[in-house]
């Protein structure tokens, strides 16, 4: 492997990792704070590229449509952790997992009434959409890059929101005293609520990142949805930090694994890696305090 | 044995006895106005509702939520399959030549079944909550990666079984021979789980689903006993593999696909935890209504989505407990589910 | 005036009852519902074309369809069949993926009905388990690259690098283009089955510098491949091609411009320059307002196939030697151009290059370039003894 395409690599895997953050993070927080496993998750990152994709014919103009979508899907996150979900936090693990899968099948059926089963277009943004050199004989897609960037700004973005700010300090409280919180005048099930919206938008922003790199179809959730618990679990349930540093070995160990390996052991790498790790920490890399 | 131990132990049971008897009707009553059909759907369902016996052993009843039964279910209809395949081709493998007689291929997948369990189970146990259920997830991602990419047995096109199966010469002539085959392996399961449950092992079983820590300061491993009822468990599963290769005379990497591990936790769940016969009931309400729903609107998945979550929302006891909930409702007043 | 009503109301009664005497029933078993449910609507969609054109009507037979979901599931496509084995049906199609039919032949088979394929004919049933009520209208699956190597072969490429999804169909495919192309294999990768993301494959190609890169990706891992490799910027230095249905009008609206100048062999074209194709494309499109896949061909081109069949024989399918014979031995004129099926039952058929092109209605279509190969055979007729 020459310096040059170890470089590319290094890049598409890192690139993937961020990627599979942007997703993780909603899902991470959620689950560490609230207790709450939503599977449904995978939905959220669905929606927010179908209605990017339809956002984009509307108005034209991608970032408009970035906005709009990342709001939208908030939106759905809302009215969904509003008028369901919020029941569900003390309930057992079971009964979230099948609550939120009854969901899967919901949203999935519903997009396709909405958007028929054919996949939906979702061009490059313009400025974007030429690969730039940034080595030597080493040209790279400007997209890619973009995400690259945005996905760190988020995670910057996060840890600032949750180690520096009063809104950061709730959530923590919250999650590990509900009662003594709410004595403190904090409306706890707001931030909760607000929590899950936040997580429900970060989730869209990655399906809407992804949408003009990857197929825009019914379904597009569950892959994702997967990868998003692996990178979970190995980087402790509720840990943001962890869940960025699980990603982006995520997104290192499969795309190397691809190149060096036959598909046959590339494709399980990632899940013999997570329970390699479980099998050593149990409660993946950082458990979070929680 | 007293009349009344008799009454005990029959009594509190009258409805799976009800079902069991109306389920052994179910083949005549297909000759007099239905059709060979109903024979398979309810054979399928059943087949599902044994998978689904086996989980609940440790999901009910030791509060395990494993997402890997269909890797148990899959080893078990794989075993089968491939030793028939062999017998096929008249070929051997590692040395050994195939067989298509379940008297032998049947302990053989029961056997790798809890191998493969008691290694996995190893180490899956000793993880906890969700981390427990992603372990699970990930080993029956990595068997099906495995079976997809394993062309020598179809890979994902599956593998058909070409010799008819047979114990010892004796064939499944028809349908409803498959069925009541099926039919009694699932009643000697549920039987035999329903004893087992109520012994002094399935007492800590279900103690450790509780308290862990007060099982370890009495001198008891938790780890080895749940170690044993998820073996137990995943080597059940592994009996609904066979019936399934029996019944379908084909296996594929879908027969242990994540899905249907999901599957086999909704039918365990629709039928309520509590109950080991709970199963049965999930699955017949599963299969049914998936059949006739999908036959109604293509959009069907919308309409089962739904109603797995009115039942987790309303009922969360499972069907079994919609006629216990309803008699408990206070009509007069709002009620919280 | 009264006779002539009575009169009319008994030709009536005569035409009922003829009708019900002649009654041949379809099994349409395809995956409608969930993710994978756009190409089973497309073969739907085409059959129904058919019957919409012609009053319901195959060989002046009523027709009676039995419309069934398979969900890409195997275990479900095996109950559906089992539904419709007990109601007597007569000709069995519908079905899109491989592992969903391997699952449901045999008992379909063993009822003594026929299955008449308008897509999965994997190389098993074509080769040593072919079967004597087996009629593959489509393709045997690895014919949708063997032009494509006689193709490539005929114009001296070199040099060529190969990418497929690991799994059986992926293999057949590739295997059908080397039987044909005996130019220098650059590189062969197979990639996951439903892989998102080919970042790192592309780089391996950039870095291996081949003239040409040969792909095979169904579905939605062909929006994803086709998108990130023309964003890698490599789509104007290392040319892509492809197999029949490889950017069909299943995927082609969701990759959008990247898809401009994708190379692909096509066993059917939406241009097919004959009555009956302009037939059917012109009531598709004006039917359902989209240009039709290749899916909706080959299930309009099946139906076509079951009329032509009963039309020989009268409309009636009780005699099934009389139906098989018909079907081995009709004078068939497909959408397609040439047409007939081999002695294993899979068509003998012409194979065409089209290039990914905007319409003059600024619609991406897959536009017809030439014919490269004639009566092009499947690898396994060789090995199939149909007896009987």
């Amino acid at each position: 492997m020459t310096t040059g395409l170890f470089v590319e690599q290094s890049l598409n895997g890192l690139q993937l990792g961020v990627m599979l953050f942007l997703v993780t993070a909603g899902l991470t927080l959620v689950f560490g704070i609230m207790d709450f496993i939503n599977l449904a998750h995978g939905s959220l990152f669905m929606f927010g590229a179908f209605l990017a994709a339809t956002f984009v014919k509307i108005t034209g103009i991608f970032w408009l449509a970035l906005i709009l979508a990342v709001l939208a899907t908030g939106l759905i996150g809302f009215v969904m952790e509003f008028l369901v979900l919020r029941r569900f936090y003390h309930r057992s693990h079971l009964d979230q997992v099948l609550l939120t899968f009854g969901f899967i099948l919901v949203f999935n059926d519903i997009t396709r009434i909405i958007w028929g089963s054919i996949p939906l277009p979702m061009p490059l943004p313009e400025i974007l959409s030429m690969p730039v050199q940034i080595m030597p004989g080493v040209m790279y897609p400007s997209f890619r890059i973009a995400i690259l960037v945005l996905g760190l700004i988020v995670a910057l973005c996060l840890f600032l929101i949750i180690e520096r700010t009063r809104l950061g300090m709730w959530i923590r409280a919250g999650a590990s005293d509900r009662q003594m919180t709410s004595a403190l005048g904090v409306n706890v099930g707001l931030v909760f609520t607000l929590v899950f919206a936040a997580g429900a938008a970060l989730a869209a922003l990655a399906g809407i990142m992804s949408g003009p790199i990857s197929a825009v179809q019914i379904g597009m959730g569950e892959p994702i949805l997967i990868l998003a618990l692996v990178v979970t679990v190995i980087g402790g349930i509720g840990s943001v930090k962890g869940a960025l540093i699980a990603a982006i070995m995520i997104g290192m160990v499969d795309t190397f694994g691809r190149v060096m390996f036959p598909p046959a052991i590339s494709s399980i790498l990632i899940y013999l890696l997570m329970v390699l790790i479980l099998a050593f920490r149990p409660r993946g890399l950082f458990p979070a305090n929680v | 044995m007293t009349l009344s131990s008799v009454r005990q132990l029959v009594v509190p049971n009258w409805p799976v006895l009800l079902i069991f008897v109306l389920l052994a009707l179910a083949p005549v009553w297909s000759m007099y106005g239905g059709s060979d059909f109903t024979i398979r759907l309810l054979t399928r369902a059943l087949i599902l509702a044994l998978a689904a016996v086996g989980l609940n052993f440790v999901l009910g009843f030791g509060g395990l939520v494993s997402l890997m039964h269909a890797s148990f279910f899959g080893v078990g209809a794989y075993t089968v399959a491939i030793l028939a395949h062999h017998d096929f081709n008249g070929d051997t493998l590692f040395g050994l030549p195939g067989t298509s007689n379940l008297l032998v291929s049947g302990p053989a997948a029961v056997f790798l079944a809890l191998v493969f369990a008691v290694a996995t189970g190893a180490l899956v146990l000793r993880t906890k909550g969700a981390y427990f259920i992603m372990m699970t997830l990930a080993l029956n991602q990595m068997l099906f990666f495995f079976m997809i990419a394993l062309q020598q047995y179809g890979g994902e096109d599956g593998m058909q079984i070409y010799l008819p199966l047979h114990l010892s010469g004796y064939e499944f002539g028809s349908d409803s021979a498959i069925y009541y085959t099926v039919l009694i392996v699932l009643a000697f399961f549920v039987f035999l789980l329903s004893r087992l449950v109520c012994s002094r092992f399935g007492n800590v079983i279900r103690a450790s689903s509780e308290n862990e820590e007060r099982l370890t300061a009495i001198g008891i491993s938790p780890f080895h006993y749940k170690l044993v009822a998820f073996t137990i468990s995943g080597a059940v599963t592994a009996v609904a593999g066979v019936l399934w290769a029996i019944s379908q005379e084909y296996v594929s990497p879908a027969d242990l696909s994540w899905i249907r591990s999901a599957d086999l936790v909704v039918i365990a769940v629709l039928g309520g935890l509590v109950r080991v016969w709970g199963p049965l009931v999930g699955a017949l309400v599963f299969v049914l209504a998936e059949y006739f729903l999908s036959d109604i609107t293509v959009y069907w998945q919308l309409v089962f989505g739904l109603g797995i979550i009115a039942v987790v929302v309303l009922f969360p006891g499972g069907m079994l407990s919609v006629w216990a909930t309803i008699r408990k409702i206070n009509w007069g007043r709002a009620h919280d589910a | 005036m009264k006779l002539t009503t009575s009169a009319a109301a008994i030709a009536l009664l005569f035409a009922v009852t003829g009708a019900t005497a002649d009654t041949v029933k379809i099994g349409f078993i395809s995956t409608m519902s969930g993710p994978l449910g756009g190409t089973g609507n497309e073969a739907s969609d085409g059959f129904k074309l058919f019957l919409d054109q012609n009053d319901g009507k195959m060989g002046g037979a009523e027709v009676e369809m039995h419309w069934e979901d398979d969900q890409a599931k195997p275990d479900v496509s095996r109950q559906a069949a089992d539904k419709l084995i007990s109601e007597d049906v007569d000709i069995f199609t519908g079905i899109i993926f491989s592992n969903v039919l391997l699952s449901s032949i045999k008992p379909i088979l063993d009822s003594g009905a026929f299955y008449i394929s308008n897509n999965a004919a994997p190389s098993q049933i074509a080769g040593k388990l072919c079967d004597q009520n087996f009629f593959a209208v489509s393709h045997q699956n690895d014919q949708l690259y063997e032009g494509l190597g006689v193709y490539m072969q005929e114009m001296n490429f070199d040099n060529v690098y190969l990418m497929a999804p690991n799994y059986p169909a992926g293999k057949d495919m590739m295997a059908g283009f080397k039987r044909h192309f005996q130019g220098k294999i650059a590189g062969e990768v197979y990639t996951a089955f439903g892989q998102l993301d080919y970042s790192a494959e592309i780089a391996q190609v950039r870095a291996a510098a081949p003239s040409t890169v040969v792909f095979f990706y169904p579905g939605g891992m062909g929006i994803n491949f086709v998108k990130q490799y023309q964003q890698s910027g490599l789509m104007g230095e290392i040319p892509v091609y492809t197999g029949s249905h490889g950017i069909d009008q299943s995927i082609l609206p969701a990759v959008g411009d990247a898809a401009i100048g994708v190379n692909s062999g096509a066993i059917w074209s939406e241009f097919g320059d004959n009555e009956a194709n302009r037939v059917f494309v012109e009531g598709f499109e004006k039917a359902y307002g989209r240009i039709p896949s290749p899916y909706a061909a080959m299930a309009y081109d099946t139906a076509r196939v079951i009329d032509a069949a009963l039309t020989e024989v009268g409309g009636s399918i009780e005699d099934r030697d009389a139906f098989r014979t018909a079907l081995e031995t009709m004078d068939f004129s497909s959408i397609r151009g040439n047409f007939k099926f081999n002695t294993n039952h899979m068509p003998i058929m012409d194979y065409y290059m089209t290039v990914v092109e905007k319409d003059a209605q600024g619609r991406l279509v897959n536009a017809l370039k030439s014919k490269v190969a004639s009566d092009l055979e499947d690898g396994y007729v060789s090995e199939c003894k149909i007896s009987g």
